[in-house]
């Protein structure tokens, strides 16, 4: 067992603790960026002008009746930029664009007293623009032949030979629609200026790191100049990795230039209309299956909407292409990726990070093809789970395929997967109106940044003469429970109990160049970092005491706040170490670092060993679809996940089922719509409001939800034996969506195959079961695509219903 | 001591109760949320998510006249949309006031202990919606049942699960907020909100509040109001606040004069008498529901699916009603179930047919100078009823179409037929075609095939993002199939 993996007697790891928020988060005590501004004397508040084109060049900016308005102070343009106006990295984003490339685009920034006095002077504000064709959809990005970035093939073998050798080839599309991130906090921002020109940034960042780069160079500045701190976040989920970085930048410009503290944070309008989403992907696919249903080989083409800038297009779609496998072992394989360049948001990362897309096609070819080969669907998915020393297409070895059939099995049995079958079959055959399914699916999930350079992560530990602990990382905190977790390790690693450690706010000027909080990878990352800083001093400590103990300082131990020495029956209290220690003048503060070891990866040729592991989960899913409208309800859920030795359990289940009800809302509710038509809106969000993009509410909870953690499940190498968990089981809500496959299927004749549009909502799968009804499930040999969600005017007339049963009731 | 439901005479500045301590309203405009007010006060638990009372996020709790005026009623709203003037003399109190963390409230306690909370920055806001559900005085425990059985919407301790579905977490999945809901128990003796409920809230103030060139008033009663829209046309009723709220942060708008009708008193009553029900039309829908309690079954299939307990905690049927959207839940069944509106005016009151009131895109024949003062639903009521809703989210979600059926089936005939359609048309309307092919026929499943076919046809539904327009057809010819197979005639099988 390695030492990072190995957990001491009575560790504060693998504690069910509260998250370490949760009394603050309960009384409304608990700050968020925004809150800060109230406490904030002279506060400016910011607003933004929006562009009501989604592709248009401004060929005038006039401000001057903006500063007439009562209470406006400054109206931000390109021209107050003494760096470089851009909010990312790669210089396609500039902060005040002069040509606008989606509705909604901010072009300048009204700063005022007020955020009322604010929003009138960007009223104010006299815009001219120009408009130009717009590209919104990903087959208008197609046809026009609209990329960006990189177009990276993944191959193994010869995909050709392995079709040819199919005895079943099927091929097929599917358009996947993208997720907006609705973290219930929208972007924030707010600057200060210290007395020496130096800027504070209080960000709402899931990468502080990244933030302070971007507002330096907007800025002009060195980065020492400019210190970002993120006290938490109402939810990022990815959404706040790339994208915070632009308001970071307005409210430190709008400090530095006025000298008062500027505000910014974005209404959920402007939070929906300006900033990135999850990605919708189209795919084009061919796929061999030989007769027992074991793939054989998969040629694909996934297309992904990038939007109007690369943002994090490229690494998105590169884990997409990594995760089409999913679970299953494909011979031979090509798939291509590429980004179409849209006038929409600039996508960005959201839990999963293009793993889900991915994964989504594989199981959407395995649940479209096991009617046609007559197959039980979960039979053809286990049919095809990889086996130890198989190797992913990208070339990495498969090492735990035993844990996956583990959850498998552990899923099945404990859901009574065999038995509600039966039930199921029986109330559907005694129901005409009403058809349940039941269907379980896998996630295998690669973890670690694919990109090895962001594999690394500081953290900074003091403890004080009185004992007690400050720990500092390089994680940010976003509900996640990183910060439970960190203090949990931080306890283990020094053997004191869970209160005498405080987590401190996540600040550059602690632990500098970290990485973003992403890719599931900050309790791996940011615990090896918080354990050597704390190992680093625990051992300082044990000189101390073995002093004091009498026995040599590889004998001292550490645990529950009480220092002993082995074999013999003294012991001192930690606070007394640490007090003698200070008196030996001993260095009670320590920097820890840690970098994931055995990782590589080529980008240019898409193969190596990218993951550090892979995390397991299986979920089993129970639908009851309404006939008459397609509505649905979600029964049960049964979930075994693989978290390794859990750091913590509470969060890791909290982490389980949240991923698991996001990832069921993008697949069935969330459903972002952009103007398409050719009207004067076009490009225009159109559900861009909470009462018209709507998220999974208490109400689609399901009635029943088992989570279980799989067991003996030690991660070897991973801090204390854990796995990360962040973003896998938001693809366990594959299985809701399967279900409702298999449900629609259940309205139409054995063996119908059901093409489901995604997201499934009621109405998508209003007309996927009346077409099973029809007894036309939709071919796959033919490779249609799904039936479109919105009236096409080229469309059949549609045959009302009642004509048919009109025309049965007349017969009988 | 007596309660008058007159507002006193506003001597005092306005102020606000909030937490235990009064607070002067001081520097605001007649726009001001009460969200804002509370976090420029450093009240920064209440947050904003949406600015639209769709994520509770801004939940905090506001006392009420309870079941009897000599109680206080602790109830949830959404502090997003209501102006801070509107609540002059009231008491509120945000999770801050519940408790600290040293001594955490019982609801508090429950979601910290069961993971309730990831990011918290929902937490505030359900907080307060759960703690208004724990302090409800008729929640009463009820045995536990089969975990799968079809009532797994309220806890064992009484929990009414919908009291939440108006607040979104984007983090937990909720199970472990179900989970704490479910594990309350009841106050304990000491518990000072509980105390509270005893005496009844505050009575309402002659509020005038005049700012940023807008003014808010209170009227103390119905010719007060009368004579101020008689003087304003242009006024702007205010009630829940559920609409114009949203009007004003989200879409910018200022009205120089909101007239808060909510507590004036000529329009809170509720009657039943022998040919008709009388709800006064600022009565919120929460209160509506109780007061009826059951009594008319078409409106009890209404209010769970009417927004959520947050929206209807404050909002209006006059409110639904006067705005006169195409898509308010409450038309389709006014409309089956033959309600007329008593408007009320300078030139004194007249009674129109809900059916008569509509005249297209949110527009009425209410006049300038008018408002609703009362819904009158004929009785008795019609032996068959049923409200299909179809949205893309099962509760607190817009109808893409909305049908309600008021049926009379004598002797196995469909005697008499009213239908109320929304979110097919311009306005609310009443499918009459559908209804003449009903009104004659045997209640049968060819009767209801045949209707269905004509009902299709009503209306002239839009594709929009919520729904294609040929789905919305549809759904309004699987509809009454559906109404068929659940009420399926004497002697025909159920399906």
């Amino acid at each position: 067992m390695s030492s990072l993996s190995e957990r001491p007697a009575g560790a504060v790891v693998g504690r069910s603790l509260r998250h370490e928020s949760a009394a603050l988060h309960v009384t409304g005590r608990a700050r968020f960026t925004d809150d800060l501004a109230p406490r904030t004397k002279d506060v400016l508040h910011a607003w933004p002008v929006q562009a009501p084109h989604a592709h248009a060049l401004l060929s005038r900016l006039d401000t001057s009746a903006a500063r007439d308005v009562p209470g406006v102070v400054h109206v931000l343009t390109g021209e107050d930029v003494p760096g470089v106006g851009d909010s990312g990295d790669s210089d396609d984003e500039p902060l005040f664009p002069t040509e606008v490339c989606f509705h909604g685009q901010a072009v300048c920034w009204v700063l005022a007293d007020s955020l009322e006095a604010a929003r009138r002077g960007a009223a104010a504000v006299r815009v001219d623009y120009e408009p130009l064709p717009a590209i919104l959809t990903l087959p208008e990005a197609i046809a026009a032949g609209s990329f960006q970035g990189a177009q990276p093939t993944l191959r193994r073998g010869d995909v050709e030979a392995g079709l040819a050798r199919s005895a079943h080839v099927l091929d097929g599309e599917l358009e996947m629609a993208g997720q907006e991130h609705f973290y219930l906090e929208t972007h924030a921002a707010l600057a200060t200026v210290e007395d020496d020109g130096t800027v504070l940034v209080q960000s709402s960042t899931q990468h502080p790191s990244e933030t302070q780069a971007v507002v330096a160079r907007v800025l002009g500045r060195p980065r020492h100049e400019v210190t970002v701190q993120c006290l938490r976040m109402g939810g990022g989920f990815g959404g706040k990795e790339m994208q915070p970085h632009g308001y970071a930048a307005v409210a430190a410009l709008g400090a530095i230039l006025t000298g008062r503290p500027v505000r910014v944070r974005l209404t959920r309008s402007q939070d929906l209309t300006m900033t990135g989403k999850r990605h919708g992907f189209h795919a084009r696919w061919r796929v061999g299956l030989d007769d027992e249903g074991r793939l054989q080989a998969l040629e694909a083409t996934l297309t992904s909407d990038g939007g109007w800038s690369l943002d994090l297009s490229q690494p998105v779609l590169t884990r997409a292409l990594c995760h089409v496998d999913n679970a299953y072992w494909i011979p031979d394989v090509r798939v291509t990726g590429r980004i179409a360049r849209t006038h929409k948001t600039s996508q960005t990362a959201f839990r999963g990070f293009g793993g889900p897309q991915g994964m989504l096609v594989v199981e959407d070819i395995l649940g479209r093809c096991a009617p046609l080969l007559g197959l039980e669907p979960h039979e053809l998915r286990r049919r095809n789970f990889y086996q130890d020393g198989q190797t992913t297409p990208y070339g990495q070895e498969i090492t735990q395929a035993g844990r996956l059939h583990r959850a498998w099995d552990q899923v099945t049995r404990t859901a009574g997967l065999d038995r509600r079958r039966a039930e199921i079959a029986q109330f559907n055959a005694t129901h005409e109106h009403r058809q349940r399914a039941v269907a379980i699916t896998p996630v295998k999930f690669g973890i670690s940044f694919n990109l090895t350079a962001f594999n690394q992560a500081g953290a900074l530990v003091h403890v004080y003469a009185d004992g007690s602990v400050l720990v500092n990382h390089g994680g940010t905190e976003m509900g996640q429970g990183l910060h439970t977790k960190m203090l949990q390790v931080a306890a283990t690693a020094l053997g004191v109990a869970p209160d005498t450690v405080r987590i401190a706010p996540t600040r550059t000027d602690k632990v500098p160049n970290t990485s973003a909080t992403a890719a599931s990878s900050g309790s791996d990352l940011n615990g090896a970092a918080v354990k050597d800083a704390c190992e680093q001093i625990r051992d300082r400590l044990a000189q101390v005491a073995a002093q004091r103990l009498g026995v040599p300082a590889a004998d001292v131990r550490f645990r529950d706040g009480v220092v002993s020495g082995l074999g013999t029956g003294t012991t001192v209290p930690w606070a007394e170490v640490v007090a003698a220690a200070y008196v030996a003048r001993t260095h009670l503060s320590a920097a820890g670092f840690y970098r994931t070891e055995g990782l590589h990866w080529s980008s240019t040729v898409m193969q190596g060993s990218p993951f550090k592991y892979f995390a397991h989960g299986v979920a089993a899913t129970e639908v009851e679809v309404d006939g008459f409208t397609g509505a649905y309800r979600t029964r049960r859920v049964d979930i075994v996940h693989d978290v390794g030795d859990s750091l913590s359990p509470l969060v890791d289940l909290g982490q389980i089922e949240g991923a698991f009800a996001q990832g069921a809302g993008w697949l069935t509710l969330e459903d972002l719509r952009w103007d398409t038509g050719d009207g004067e809106h076009r490009g225009r969000l159109a559900t861009a409001s909470a009462s018209t993009y709507k998220l999974p509410s208490i109400a689609e909870l399901p009635p029943v939800v088992h989570v279980a953690l799989l067991e003996h499940a030690h991660e070897e190498g991973a801090v204390y034996g854990s796995k990360a968990v962040g973003e896998p089981p938001l693809m366990l809500a594959i299985s809701v969506r399967e279900a409702l496959r298999q449900a629609c299927a259940a309205f139409g004749p054995e063996g119908t195959v059901v093409e489901l549009p995604s997201p499934a909502t009621p109405e998508a799968v209003f007309w996927a079961l009346q077409a099973a009804r029809a007894g036309h499930g939709g071919g796959i040999e033919g490779g249609d695509g799904p039936p479109p969600p919105e009236a096409d005017p080229e469309a059949p007339e549609r045959r009302p219903q009642t004509e048919t049963l009109l025309h049965q009731l007349g017969e009988g | 001591m007596t309660r008058t439901s007159r507002p006193e005479t506003a001597v005092a500045p306005a102020f606000l109760r909030v937490n235990g301590q009064g607070t002067p309203l001081g520097d605001v405009t007649p726009h001001t949320t009460t969200l804002d007010w509370l976090r420029d006060r450093g009240l920064t638990g209440a947050k904003e998510g949406c600015a639209e009372g769709e994520c509770g996020a801004c939940a905090v709790l506001l006392s009420r006249p309870g079941a009897d005026a000599t109680t206080t009623e602790w109830v949830a709203v959404n502090s997003c949309l209501v102006p801070a003037a509107a609540l002059d003399g009231q008491e509120v109190v945000t999770a801050e006031g519940l408790g600290s963390p040293d001594r955490l409230h019982p609801v508090q306690r429950e979601l910290a202990d069961r993971g309730g909370t990831q990011c918290g920055y929902c937490t505030p806001g359900f907080v307060c919606a759960m703690a208004a559900e724990f302090y409800r005085p008729d929640r009463t425990t009820r045995a536990p049942r089969h975990e799968l059985d079809d009532d797994h919407e309220h806890g064992p301790n009484g929990f009414d699960l919908h009291a939440l579905s108006g607040n979104l977490c984007r983090c937990t999945g909720y199970r472990p907020i179900r989970d704490a809901a479910y594990a309350l128990g009841d106050p304990t003796g000491t518990d000072p909100l509980a105390e509270r409920r005893r005496r009844p809230p505050p009575d309402p103030r002659h509020t005038r509040v005049r700012a940023d060139g807008a003014e808010l008033v209170r009227p103390r009663d119905l010719t007060e109001t009368v004579r101020l829209l008689a003087d304003h046309p242009d006024a702007v009723l205010l009630a829940g606040s559920t609409d114009v709220g949203v009007d004003v942060n989200l879409r910018g708008s200022r009205p120089a004069l909101l007239v808060a009708v909510d507590r004036v008193p000529e329009l809170r009553h509720l009657q039943v008498d022998d040919g008709s029900i009388r709800i006064g039309a600022a009565l919120n829908l929460t209160e509506v529901e109780r007061g009826l309690a059951g009594r008319v079954p078409l409106l009890g299939q209404l209010f769970p699916l009417f927004a959520s307990r947050l929206v209807r905690n404050t909002a209006t049927l006059g409110g639904n009603l006067g705005t006169a959207s195409p898509i308010g839940d409450a038309a389709p069944v006014l409309l089956a179930l033959e309600a007329s509106i008593v408007l009320a005016g300078p030139d004194g009151e007249r009674v129109v047919p809900l059916a008569d009131y509509f005249t297209g895109y949110r527009s009425s024949v209410r006049r300038p100078g008018e408002l609703i003062r009362e819904i009158r639903i004929p009785v008795p009521l019609a032996g068959t009823t049923a409200f299909h809703k179809v949205a893309k989210r099962r509760v607190d979600d817009i109808s893409s179409v909305a049908v309600a059926y008021a049926l009379d089936v004598t002797d196995g005939t469909v005697v008499r037929a009213r239908i109320g359609l929304g979110g097919v048309g311009a306005t609310p309307l009443r499918a009459r075609r559908t209804e003449s092919a009903l009104e004659g026929m045997p209640w049968a499943r060819r009767t209801a095939v045949e209707a269905a076919a004509v009902l299709a046809t009503e209306g002239t539904p839009l594709t929009d993002h919520r729904a294609s327009a040929r789905y919305r057809s549809a759904m309004l010819e699987q509809s009454l199939l559906k109404l068929h197979a659940e009420h399926p005639a004497a002697g025909e099988e159920p399906s």
